[in-house]
């Protein structure tokens, strides 16, 4: 279950709007910044507080990028693979990340720090290779750059927030 | 280096955006603020198509004509939406423009929400670009308190709200009806007109749907007229200037604000910095991914909307992705169709299975499986594409059609090499 808290702002937002349902995807937003990713129980949750039905927001969660119907690590890595990218040398850039971390596109490090996904053209082609972490860009990339930033975040990852 | 006029990164700084007191220092609102005290809605809608303002978004409908769609007596409230979704791979002009003067977006949606006589303006962004959604909502806050936003806007009588609509990333949510759809909380699946959206767009309102770079054009025919427009053009057709962004095997990977009707050679030598050293101009898709090849012999080609519509070929959004001599065409257009059986939403049957059977035959090219027959095939399959109901499809064959009119010897080499020639 979301906390109250929540429940109870985004339920006086929708109240607040003529069409409810143009909220959706800011509803989908704010519970899955709450679990981590759209659980089974936050589709109903998001359903409920629009009076849609679980299968409506299902078909809206599963069309979009950056919806997670699964659990996903703290940082989420979403790769460009589009034709500039692709031509700056993206292939070996993924090569490197899934060795590093271990995992495959659509995978999840065991210590739930990374996920790796692939995402199409960010709009970023004037600093190619370019990645995403939890939506902040970087690039151009070069293997050394990506190891410093993985460390940088590791470190990060690890320290306890307060 | 030549010195052309800026007219939409006339406030462009490195490293933060114009504040709004830059901005009308710079002329900023006057346009909206003569709109508003002197001309009618029908005037501004008239000004707008006198100045051949093409919609910067990839489709060159003029907007002052699908302003003018509107019908008199059509219902209210009516809607006026940004298309900030800018997933052409390749394209970045708008984010640059966001980042570097918001409130000329914002004043343009007025404007055309004026014209259009809207209540409701929303601006829909793509995920990508979060720091830019920050920015223009701070940004709509400040217009507001300056009286440009919100109830009798400097005294006119004229009334619109503008609130920022987040997209959870999809590449169809650029196109109009699946925009409209995708803002209604439905799955972003396009619709095929009539009705058209400024006759019933969101919950059955009239709503125009504008490109960021063609909204930000309107403050500056506003204040400077229609004639002035048409003139900062090198070429007849054309009008105004165009933002092009220039990514791939050039030095200086950027946007660039240029005269429409500029020379592609000029684009890359001069103000992209030339091409890469080692590197050969071979081909460039000169507005984003859902356009044709353009091989060397349309180096010095003038971009603009008509010129390049003669010869067969789309200015799209000026995203120019430049590739050298060095590149496999094939494997780029692999690449790209790979993207766009990713992207396809998969409503109509053409372009949900035709894309994945060219997928497949191009990937069996590349890796050296390719049989003669796969160029008819290609060939046939692709012209099946263009019966789906919108743009994606028939945007998805441009490279692959264009790689066979221009590249077919490329393509003959992978079968006959049974392999990649660049490997």
């Amino acid at each position: 279950m979301i906390p109250r808290e929540l429940k109870e702002s985004l339920a006086q937002h929708i109240a607040s709007i003529d069409h409810p349902r143009e909220l959706v995807v800011d509803v989908m937003f704010a519970v899955q910044d709450h679990y981590g990713y759209l659980s089974d129980e936050a589709v109903e949750e998001v359903a409920e507080l629009l009076d849609m039905s679980p299968l409506e927001v299902e078909q809206l969660a599963t069309f979009y990028t950056f919806i997670y119907r699964e659990p996903v690590g703290k940082y989420v890595i979403h790769v460009c693979d589009s034709v500039i990218c692709w031509m700056e040398g993206h292939e070996s850039l993924l090569d490197h990340l899934s060795g590093k971390l271990g995992i495959n596109l659509g995978e999840t490090t065991p210590d739930g720090m990374f996920s790796l996904l692939p995402v199409c053209c960010i709009g970023y082609c004037d600093r190619a290779p370019a990645i995403l972490i939890n939506k902040k860009v970087y690039g151009p990339l070069t293997i050394e750059k990506l190891d410093d930033i993985l460390e940088k975040l590791r470190a990060e990852g690890l320290t306890p927030s307060i | 280096m030549m010195n052309y006029p800026q007219v939409l990164f006339q406030n462009r700084k490195a490293d933060r955006i114009a504040t709004l007191e830059e901005y009308r220092q710079s002329g900023g609102y006057e346009g909206l603020s003569d709109a508003l005290s002197k001309a009618s809605h029908k005037e501004v809608q008239q000004v707008l198509l006198d100045a051949v303002l093409l919609g910067r978004g990839g489709a060159a409908f003029p907007a002052g004509r699908k302003l003018m769609t509107v019908a008199d007596d059509a219902p209210h409230p009516r809607y006026i939406v940004c298309n900030a979704d800018e997933m052409e791979p390749g394209t970045f002009k708008d984010r640059v423009l966001i980042h570097a003067d918001p409130h000329m977006l914002i004043e343009g949606m007025i404007i055309a929400g004026y014209g259009a006589q809207a209540e409701k303006g929303i601006i829909f962004i793509r995920p990508e670009y979060e720091s830019a959604a920050i920015i223009l909502e701070r940004e709509i806050e400040i217009a507001e308190k300056a009286g440009y936003l919100g109830k009798n806007i400097l005294g006119s009588g004229y009334s619109l709200d503008i609130v920022v609509h987040r997209s959870a990333g999809r590449y169809i949510c650029g196109e109009v009806t699946a925009q409209l759809n995708a803002l209604m909380g439905k799955r972003a699946n396009p619709q095929q007109p009539p009705p058209y959206p400024t006759e019933k767009g969101l919950w059955e309102r009239p709503t125009v749907l504008q490109n960021v770079e063609t909204l930000a054009c309107m403050p500056h025919i506003l204040r400077n007229g229609p004639e002035w427009f048409k003139k900062l053009a090198l070429t007849e057709t054309g009008a105004g200037t165009k933002i092009f962004s220039v990514s791939g095997r050039v030095n200086s990977p950027g946007c660039y604000e240029l005269p429409m009707g500029v020379r592609l050679s000029e684009i890359i030598e001069v103000h992209a910095g030339g091409m890469v050293e080692g590197s050969e101009y071979k081909a460039c898709l000169p507005g984003g991914a859902s356009t044709r090849f353009l091989p060397r012999d349309f180096y010095d080609i003038e971009m603009d909307f008509d010129t390049m519509r003669n010869v067969g070929h789309r200015l799209g959004t000026g995203a120019i992705m430049v590739f050298d001599q060095k590149t496999c065409l094939v494997a780029a257009t692999l690449n790209l169709v790979e993207f766009f059986a990713r992207e396809s939403c998969g409503w109509c049957t053409p372009c949900r299975e035709g894309l994945p059977y060219i997928r497949d035959l191009l990937r069996r090219l590349e890796e050296g499986q390719g049989e003669e027959e796969y160029i008819p095939m290609l060939q046939q399959m692709s012209k099946h594409l263009w019966s789906s109901y919108c743009a994606f499809a028939p945007g998805a064959v441009s490279p692959v059609e264009s790689l066979i009119t221009y590249f077919e010897d490329e393509v003959r080499e992978h079968i006959s090499q049974r392999k990649c020639p660049f490997k």
